[in-house]
């Protein structure tokens, strides 16, 4: 049992911080202020093989593993919470079920695109009218003589604006009630596809949260990704996936605020002394980093058992529930900290609990996850037993 | 990287869950009523190694380390708090020490004994007037001659009423603080020394705890453990490393009223339907489990890092603190989730919760856990 990371994972953690550090979070309170990513940035993300971590090398991609690419989210989001849940949706959400369930052809017209960030990809299984039920959902694809012609709105999808990559979840088969939604692959720029509102969000206000409007969208046959009728399935499976990142998402934003509340807490001077020396605040810098690491090691230990091929879809929902909870208990307990300084833009503090508060909704609310541990634990009672 | 157990470790805890289910099970009700662990269980554990886990072969033990150990710890703990309190002491506390500190002489003399459970051991720092401030004890070890006479009072000590061996931490130099304090080794029929009577505890009641009285108690230069004024400093290594097993027995707590939880809210019927089908007890139960898989790690993160050899103090601090919270939470919520018939003593798990709260006080409080951790993320 090693729970360590290896040398290969330490070198890229150390590189990674030190592109976060110089690269990303200097401009992390512009690009909340101003609601957008600015020029370049991509680019830059793109350059250090960061939009495609885990695609096998043959694809285009870096060809690493799961642990290493969760340490990107981390790292990133450390930084920037924004930039690592554009990184996150990306690779998580749309590369991975390209990977998974998709065609050789498939594979090498998206992937190699996406690898480098040339094309940005995203999600989109939510409706105004389905979020949780996501069964619920009414967008349709009709199969035609040449295709499929897809009518309808989805909404809250990350990375919507800056996506040129979709992956759609569509009911194909409305009557039948276990196989009634399909997975397809949607290019932007297709005749009757369009981005409609843009969320005015709490946090996380660079990432383009995004309406995708279907009106006539007319697409060709093979752009249905996987079997047909196995859209639920592969939509959820994806989001398996999906929570180690944002369980990942959440450790960086709270290594962040943990990292500004020790620096804080050993200059702010009250009186007479280092607000440090107060166990009053030493009680909420110790919870907060025992919190982190706890949250650390469920994350990475749900990444290396889907490394492994094992079932991990219950862990990662309890990595996903208990890191984000605590991400915005952490960041709240930061701007404790600050004082009044920590209630103002000019410190870091406030943006990172602004940020957090997302991890608990999207990917999968904490019901929900709570709703995956639950089933485990009462049709898996062994599931506790086994380490 | 590697998140499975290795195979040894893992053989080892089918074992111990075995022997846990059915040797202590059926019985934990009755010991915690009236605060009693048989004779045959010690010798039981003694036999199936239990009882020189850490302990090198070469001293009669089985040699593994902490991670086997906190593996114990979970699977005991599973059915009776104050079994695996008994073999933590034991192991974590007394024989801890004396494979850190202890000269060949000693170790030949005492090990073998201890590591076999003919012996079960104890360990003296608490006193009644210092717990968390241990290094303000006020038992004194006055030189008479090559030796000394220890005088003083110790306090909540487990194993005292049936330990045959304890490791006193005893004041020799009254000028220092920390510098101060030496540790001796103690036998139970030694003249002036006396154990009395055992704590009516709120929990873990099978484990005895009780106060020690020292009278001029005479130890010789071969009962010195370690440096002479290292006492202190042996003593705290020993608590860094022993707040790994009692994390790991709160593991053992929590899981037990989970798994209580999840086979009772299968099989009670409310509102035509098991109450396991309601959201309000899913909810309970995912936190309950998240909660322990979160401990576990920790609390193996730790072990694997005093296995390296490497400074654990803040890892150890972590995994205590979070898993010994946890393990109450987890009580709360069980006897909760079991509604009237939880609050009885007909099911274990109002014994559960009244089992883990001392764990958030025992080797080192929570409140110390903290000053340790927020020692280390400050550089204080």
């Amino acid at each position: 049992m090693d729970f360590r990371l290896t040398d290969d994972q330490r070198q890229l953690r150390d590189a990674l911080r030190d592109f976060c550090d110089n690269e990303i979070a200097p401009l992390a309170a512009q690009r909340d202020e101003t609601g957008g990513f600015e020029e370049g940035l991509v680019e830059k993300l793109g350059e250090m093989g960061l939009f495609g971590t885990y695609i096998p090398e043959e694809y285009g991609g870096t060809g690493l593993d799961l642990v290493s690419y969760e340490m990107t989210v981390e790292e990133l989001s450390r930084a920037c919470a924004a930039t690592g849940i554009l990184v996150s949706a990306h690779h998580s959400l749309c590369v991975d079920p390209i990977l998974t369930y998709g065609s050789e052809e498939q594979k090498h017209e998206y992937l190699p695109k996406l690898a480098t960030g040339e094309w940005i990809g995203c999600y989109s299984l939510t409706e105004a009218g389905s979020g949780s039920d996501a069964g619920a959902a009414r967008c349709a694809a009709v199969e035609t003589d040449d295709g499929w012609l897809i009518n309808g709105t989805k909404n809250f999808v990350t990375n919507g604006n800056d996506a040129h990559v979709v992956v759609l979840f569509a009911v194909t088969d409305p009557d039948d009630p276990r196989r009634h939604m399909s997975a397809f692959i949607i290019e932007k720029g297709t005749p009757g596809f369009s981005v409609g509102k843009l969320e005015k969000k709490l946090g996380i206000r660079a990432s383009s949260t995004a309406e995708l409007v279907f009106e006539d969208c007319h697409v060709p046959r093979d752009a249905l990704l996987g079997e047909r009728g196995k859209g639920l399935h592969i939509g959820l499976a994806t989001l398996d996936g999906g929570r180690l990142g944002v369980a990942a998402q959440g450790v960086g934003i709270a290594q962040a605020a943990l990292d500004c509340s020790i620096e804080y807490a050993n200059t702010r001077v009250q009186f007479g002394r280092a607000i440090g020396k107060f166990q009053a605040i030493q009680w909420k810098l110790a919870d907060m980093a025992t919190a982190i690491e706890a949250a650390r090691l469920l994350t990475y230990r749900g990444a290396w058992l889907k490394q492994n091929g094992r079932p991990f879809s219950a862990e990662a929902a309890m990595a996903k529930l208990f890191s984000s909870e605590m991400s915005n208990r952490v960041t709240d307990a930061a701007i404790q900290v600050y004082g009044g300084y920590g209630y103002c833009a000019d410190y870091p503090v406030e943006r990172l609990m602004r940020d957090a508060r997302i991890t608990e909704l999207y990917e999968g609310t904490s019901e929900i996850q709570r709703i995956v541990i639950g089933r485990q634990l009462t049709k898996d009672p062994e599931w506790v037993t086994r380490d | 990287m590697e998140y499975d157990l290795p195979e040894e470790i893992a053989a080892l805890r089918d074992v111990v869950r075995r022997f846990a289910a059915e040797r202590i099970r059926p019985h934990a009700r009755d010991w915690d009523r009236d605060q009693t662990l048989p004779e045959e269980l010690v010798t039981e554990l003694g036999q199936l190694g239990l009882m020189g886990i850490l302990t090198p072969e070469d001293y009669g033990g089985v040699g593994l380390g902490y991670l086997a150990n906190a593996v114990v710890m979970e699977e005991l703990a599973r059915q009776d708090g104050g079994v695996a309190l008994l073999v933590a002491a034991h192991n974590g506390l007394c024989l801890a020490h004396l494979n850190l500190a202890a000269n060949t002489e000693q170790k030949q003399k005492y090990l073998p004994k201890l590591a076999s459970g003919e012996w079960v051991g104890g360990w003296g720092l608490t006193e009644p007037n210092c717990g968390s401030d241990a290094a303000a004890l006020q038992t004194r070890a006055e030189k008479d001659g090559d030796g000394w006479r220890l005088t003083g009072h110790k306090m909540f000590i487990t194993n005292g009423a049936r330990a045959q061996v304890f490791v006193i931490m005893a004041r020799t130099d009254p000028e220092q603080r920390t510098k101060g304090i030496s540790a001796f080794i103690v036998e139970r029929d030694d003249e002036g020394f006396s154990v009395a009577a055992k704590e009516d505890k709120m929990g873990i009641r099978s484990s005895d705890t009780t106060p020690l009285d020292l009278d001029n108690v005479y130890c010789g230069p071969e009962d010195l453990v370690g440096e002479l004024n290292g006492g202190f400093v042996d003593a705290m290594r020993v608590l860094e490393r022993g707040r790994v097993g009692i994390g790991a027995l709160s593991l053992g707590l929590a899981r037990g009223s989970l798994e209580e939880s999840i086979a009772y809210a299968n099989q009670r019927i409310a509102f035509g339907k098991p109450i396991a089908a309601q959201q309000a007890i899913q909810m309970a139960m995912a936190d309950m489990a998240v909660d322990l898989g979160a401990a576990r790690l920790l609390i193996h993160d730790a072990a694997q890092s005093l296995d390296r050899g490497e400074d654990a103090r803040l890892k150890a601090s972590m995994g205590k603190l979070f898993a010994t919270e946890a393990a109450t939470r987890a009580g709360l919520k069980a006897i909760q989730i079991h509604g009237g018939y939880g609050y009885t003593k007909e099911l274990p798990v109002e014994r559960y919760m009244r089992d883990a709260k001392l764990m958030e006080i025992g080797e080192g409080s929570s409140e110390v856990q903290r000053i340790v951790i927020a020692r280390g993320l400050l550089n204080h």
